[in-house]
């Protein structure tokens, strides 16, 4: 095989893939470009709207804050599942691996549908602390940030569990003993030795459910109920109540140039390669 | 022996149904470089692993300075140890690994930097302190791990397997690098290998384990001499097993016969007449010569030759086939198959094996 060949089968295996990307994700995001420099009339005109709308400007911090404290709300609970199944194998690993992977069946719609089931009004949380006498007036779980939070990190949790779990089982035991051996306590062990090795993980797994949720729209749509307004909701909004293709463009360009934003930053911190790609 | 360093008394250790360790007695004496010796699965390293606090026997205790550590966690018992893949923490440089044992112990930092620098040039590896271990070549991260074991002055250090994971030349460098450090600075070592070499050519003592029972203790040559049984005359060094039935006894010297060949042994195992047993002959100790020179005929099957000596296997009308080593500087005959010789040897050269 000529090095002529070698390039040319190569291209001929991205091909399928790139052609894919091309004509139904590259040219669309580019016609939504385009839409947002000459809707209604070519020129700035949205980007300058949307930069003086306050209302704009309250749902991009609403967005960047629910991401973070969705993303800081599964790093939390997922690295102590990360942790322990990894770290105590027994016969429940398998067991345990699936319950982590078996949400991705069900669609997220069902899976925030579920949560307004639990959460709403009369929903099985409020019933059962109303039938226990815990409460009288039922509390409000959801239709407000705290709905979607909840069914955020309950969405986006298995993303920050795979990558930092694939990152902790690659950690030998060995470092963990060594401390110990050399006078650690269990905590100083862990803190020390173990945490520093699971930063890759942890990074990449908060890189991909922060980036994940500015953009999230069927869980803060449904648990939110109009009132908790994330950019990608508010974008659905200008499109298909007010027909305001120009303004809904520009919003996607701003938050897709926020996210690469988010992605520039991150890079200078973290190895994206690594942590998005090796994930070890 | 004086006051042991190290006890352990009938410790136990079950996996199921399986013995890792059964029924395992040992005192290490303080300043001792003691080899744990055995195959895989031998209870070796769960012995270890038992001492440096990382299980827990079942049955059994451990005493340090006849203070009971047999419940302590491992960070309590104050031991150096050295992993089989070195386990340097890679998030810290060379100075962080060995200072890690101090600074959890809440060491001034001056008193740290010192130390870690002493300790550092101990092992030639002064240059190296703001390196991350993967900069390391293997034998260097070997050296930097024993560095960090020794930097908080153990009471014993534990080392298993060290240099398993090195290339032969530069396992046997840093054999002799061990050996002189355990010599300078007094410390015990309790070492665990699988490689026969390492353990005769470093330890004061040697403990033979298989199936979690200890086999046989006792000094390199001592073991290597007089193995009491079958399972430690193959696994230290090769032998040749002979089935011989004992035919009498005059004074230390026990007469035993085979089929065609006739041993005379040198014990004071009390064995009866009549009695089935083996002895064992170390290939080197057995001599090749023309036929008829040696009390012994037999045809040579097959040579090999490794530099310094070579091997030599012979076959024998009745005892079958029999190992021999020789020097290959040494005159006398050339062996090539089918060349029929002569073997003999010294009286002292037989061992007898316990009966089974």
């Amino acid at each position: 095989m000529g090095r002529l060949n070698e390039k040319v089968s190569y291209w001929m295996l991205v091909a399928p893939a790139l052609t894919i990307m091309i004509v139904f994700y590259i040219l669309p995001v580019l016609g939504i470009w385009e839409i947002a420099f000459t809707e209604p009339t070519t020129g700035v005109d949205n980007f300058v709207k949307m930069a003086e709308s306050s209302a704009v400007k309250t749902s991009f911090v609403l967005t960047f804050r629910v991401a973070a404290i969705t993303t800081v709300g599964c790093l939390l609970l997922g690295y102590i599942v990360a942790y322990s199944i990894s770290n105590f194998a027994n016969k429940f690993t398998p067991l345990m691996l699936a319950l982590v992977i078996l949400p991705f069946w069900v669609s997220v719609l069902i899976r925030s549908f579920s949560w307004i089931v639990l959460l709403g009004r009369s929903g099985l949380v409020n019933d059962t602390l109303r039938d226990a006498g815990i409460i009288e007036s039922p509390l409000r779980l959801m239709h407000n940030e705290f709905g979607v939070l909840i069914a955020m990190i309950h969405v986006m949790l298995p993303f920050a569990i795979l990558p930092m779990m694939t990152n902790m089982r690659g950690i030998s035991d060995a470092y963990v003993k060594a401390a110990r051996g050399l006078g650690a306590s269990e905590w100083t062990a862990f803190w020390n030795v173990y945490f520093p090795q699971t930063i890759p993980g942890v990074m990449s797994g908060a890189l991909l459910v922060f980036v994940l949720s500015l953009g999230f729209y069927v869980t803060p749509a449904l648990l939110g109920g109009g009132r908790v307004l994330m950019i990608s909701e508010y974008i659905t909004y200008q499109i298909q109540e007010f027909l305001n293709w120009g303004l809904g463009s520009a919003l996607s360009v701003g938050l897709l140039i926020a996210t690469a934003l988010v992605l520039l930053i991150a890079s200078r911190f973290i190895n994206l390669r690594s942590a998005l790609l090796e994930r070890k | 022996m004086s006051t042991p360093i190290l006890s352990i008394r009938q410790g136990i250790k079950r996996y199921g149904s399986v013995h890792a360790l059964d029924d395992v007695t040992l005192d290490v004496a303080d300043g001792e470089f003691l080899t744990l010796l055995g195959p895989s699965g031998s209870g070796k390293t769960t012995l270890l692993s038992a001492i440096a606090g990382f299980i827990r026997l079942d049955e059994g205790s451990i005493s340090l300075r006849s203070k009971d550590i047999t419940k302590q966690p491992p960070e309590a018992r104050d031991f150096g140890m050295v992993f089989q893949g070195y386990a340097l923490f890679p998030t810290m440089t060379v100075a962080e690994n060995v200072a890690f044992p101090l600074k959890v112990r809440k060491k001034p930092a001056k008193e740290i930097a010192d130390r870690v620098a002493e300790c550092l040039d101990l092992v030639q590896m002064g240059d190296f302190a703001d390196r991350l271990p993967i900069q390391l070549s293997g034998g260097q991260q070997q050296r930097v791990a024993l560095a960090r074991a020794l930097s908080f002055h153990p009471q014993v250090l534990l080392l298993d397997e060290p240099l398993s994971a090195l290339d032969k030349k530069l396992r046997a460098d840093l054999q002799w690098e061990l050996k002189a450090l355990h010599d300078r600075l007094g410390v015990t070592f309790i070492y665990v290998t699988h490689d026969q070499e390492e353990a005769l050519s470093m330890s004061d003592r040697i403990v033979i384990l298989k199936d979690g029972k200890i086999q046989q203790e006792g000094a390199p040559g001592d073991l290597y001499n007089k193995p009491r049984n079958a399972f430690v005359a193959d696994f230290l060094g090769k032998s040749n097993f002979i089935d011989v039935t004992v035919t009498g006894r005059e004074g230390d010297v026990l007469s035993c016969a085979a089929d065609g060949a006739k041993f005379e042994v040198e014990t004071d195992a009390p064995l009866e007449v009549g009695t089935k047993t083996k002895v064992a002959l170390r290939p080197e100790r057995l001599r090749l010569a023309e036929p008829g020179e040696e009390f012994l005929s037999a045809k040579v099957k097959q040579v090999s030759y490794l530099g310094e000596r070579c091997q030599v296997i012979v076959t024998h009308d009745s005892l079958g086939e029999l190992l021999l080593s020789c020097a290959t500087w040494k005159t006398g005959i050339t062996p090539k198959p089918d060349l029929p010789v002569s073997i003999g040897w010294d009286k002292d050269a037989c061992v007898l094996l316990a009966p089974e």
